[in-house]
């Protein structure tokens, strides 16, 4: 469902973030992407969301190709791939069940669809009664839960999520990760950027992908060595 | 999508009520400048047409001139392309002119036993062959037959009114193209503001997968809106100054309906342009 094949990724400034990345995430499965900062874990999630395009090599997701891409698919493409961010990325002049709806208002959606979606994905995160709630009146757990929400807005194939509890304490992150496995659990492909060493220890059942300086050094499922043969 | 485009774009001037206003009245005063250059050329042109309706190929006629030649003279004349229209002014016609116009040389005329003045056509050219080529192209023709004598219409002046046109279109070309890019670099600066302080609402749209054309449209209507405010209100001031000026210092013609509208709705054009630039350079990824 999601191919990296022989990605390099250069910048002109700062040089190669990737070397020769390869693996294969598959339909519902979870995985840790961890790594020092700098190893090129937000590049990646940034290929895959197709904010980026590889300097050589290929990102498939979900029959998509950064080759055969084009600019007018992307949206396309956004709406199948959720992503979560550290810093959460609300508007902090709507309301929480605003924030979801605008998510929805800018693709398109009829406001008739928008109501009964956004009640929902706010019960299915556990926030209903705090709906109306602007950002700043949220803690940074429930902030991320409403971020999460949104993620899933489209029904995505996939989350994709950068940090997601970095900012958050023990307790927040340990919600957040429990709601990220309910979203795999319900059939969502998750890959999770992490420093959390401890949160990937605790599950071993969970698939670990491991960057150093740009290129793949470690795979709980052993596909850095044929990374072509992959299927 | 349309109702979305038009609300955002209605909530942008909400936000910043000042920053609209500031935009739309620099892109007026901008605007109004060319508005009133437009004015002083098309009243230029307005003088210049109306001089040179005046441009004319007299052609002196030999006294034994027969009528057949006359009439051939006419026939071949009245056939160039050139030519709008002949009249012919008899020897008699020419000197009762002149004791007209002439009136302190009236006794002079009357005491004269022969009539020295010669018998001539006047011949009047299209508008488009006013130009001085045409018009010399036209009088050698006309000098060409035997029974003409001389062939007069003022070169000098038919040169001086070609030139003074060309360099009015020139001025009024370049002086057009620098206010248009000013109003252009102001709507330009006004949208990438807009831009930058709207750009988490941006990145959060790209990444849910909002449409290149979703995201722009607002802003795009926004510089439009802009724009031709700043349009008519350049519109309204070129009015005043017309007003103003118009019977007190100088006789002026007010712009035909076809470029006064066109003038107001430059400004929305100039608008939707610049936010379309703003937008190309500032709308590309999310951070």
């Amino acid at each position: 469902m999601i191919k990296l094949i022989n990605v390099y990724k250069e910048y002109p400034r700062s040089g190669l973030a990737l070397k020769n990345v390869s693996f294969h995430l598959r339909k519902g499965e979870f995985a840790f992407l961890i790594g020092p900062s700098g190893a090129g874990k937000t590049t990646v999630l940034r290929l895959i969301h197709m904010a980026e395009q590889p300097t050589d090599g290929e990102v498939r997701v979900s029959g998509y190709s950064s080759g055969r891409m084009k600019r007018r698919d992307i949206p396309k493409l956004r709406r199948r791939v959720g992503m979560v961010f550290q810093s959460f990325r609300l508007l902090r002049d709507r309301t929480a069940a605003e924030n979801l709806a605008f998510a929805l208002e800018v693709t398109g959606a009829r406001r008739s669809e928008i109501k009964g979606k956004v009640q929902r994905l706010i019960a299915q995160v556990g926030l209903a009664a705090r709906a109306g709630a602007y950002p700043e009146e949220l803690s940074g757990g429930e902030q991320q839960r409403i971020a999460l929400a949104r993620a899933l807005i489209h029904d995505p194939v996939v989350l994709l999520a950068d940090e997601p509890t970095g900012n958050l304490d023990e307790r927040a992150s340990r919600g957040i990760f429990d709601l990220t496995r309910d979203i795999n659990s319900a059939g969502t492909a998750v890959l999770m950027a992490t420093h959390n060493l401890d949160l990937v220890r605790r599950y071993p059942q969970y698939r670990v992908i491991e960057l150093a300086d740009g290129a793949v050094v470690y795979d709980s499922v052993g596909e850095t060595s044929e990374p072509n043969g992959v299927s | 999508m349309a109702y979305h485009s038009v609300r955002e774009a209605m909530a942008a001037f909400r936000r910043a009520p000042g920053l609209a206003v500031l935009s739309a009245m620099s892109i007026g005063l901008s605007l109004f400048v060319l508005g009133t250059f437009g004015l002083v050329t098309y009243n230029v042109e307005v003088t210049l047409r109306s001089i040179e309706r005046r441009v004319e190929v007299v052609a002196y006629l030999r006294d034994d001139v027969s009528a057949a030649q006359l009439e051939v003279l006419q026939n071949d004349v009245g056939s160039f392309p050139e030519v709008e229209n002949i009249d012919h002014v008899s020897k008699f016609d020419a000197i009762r002119d002149a004791m007209q116009d002439l009136e302190e040389f009236r006794e002079v005329f009357t005491d004269l036993e022969v009539n020295p003045l010669p018998a001539s056509i006047e011949v009047q050219l299209k508008s488009e062959y006013r130009d001085p080529e045409s018009v010399e192209r036209v009088a050698e023709l006309i000098a060409l037959y035997p029974f003409v004598e001389d062939v007069r219409y003022g070169r000098e002046w038919v040169e001086k009114i070609y030139q003074l046109r060309r360099l009015g279109g020139a001025v009024a070309a370049i002086l057009g193209i620098a206010f248009a890019v000013v109003a252009i670099l102001i709507i330009g600066t006004t949208v990438r503001m807009a831009v930058l302080a709207r750009r988490e609402e941006i990145i959060i749209m790209k990444l849910v997968g909002a449409t290149d054309g979703f995201i722009r449209r607002p802003f795009l209507l926004e510089g439009f809106i802009t724009g031709l405010a700043g349009g008519l209100l350049a519109l309204l001031l070129t009015y005043g100054a017309y007003l103003a000026v118009n019977g007190s210092l100088i006789d002026l013609e007010w712009l035909p309906p076809l470029w006064a509208a066109a003038g107001g709705l430059a400004g929305g054009v100039l608008g939707l342009a610049a936010s379309d630039a703003a937008l190309r350079r500032h709308l590309i990824t999310y951070a």
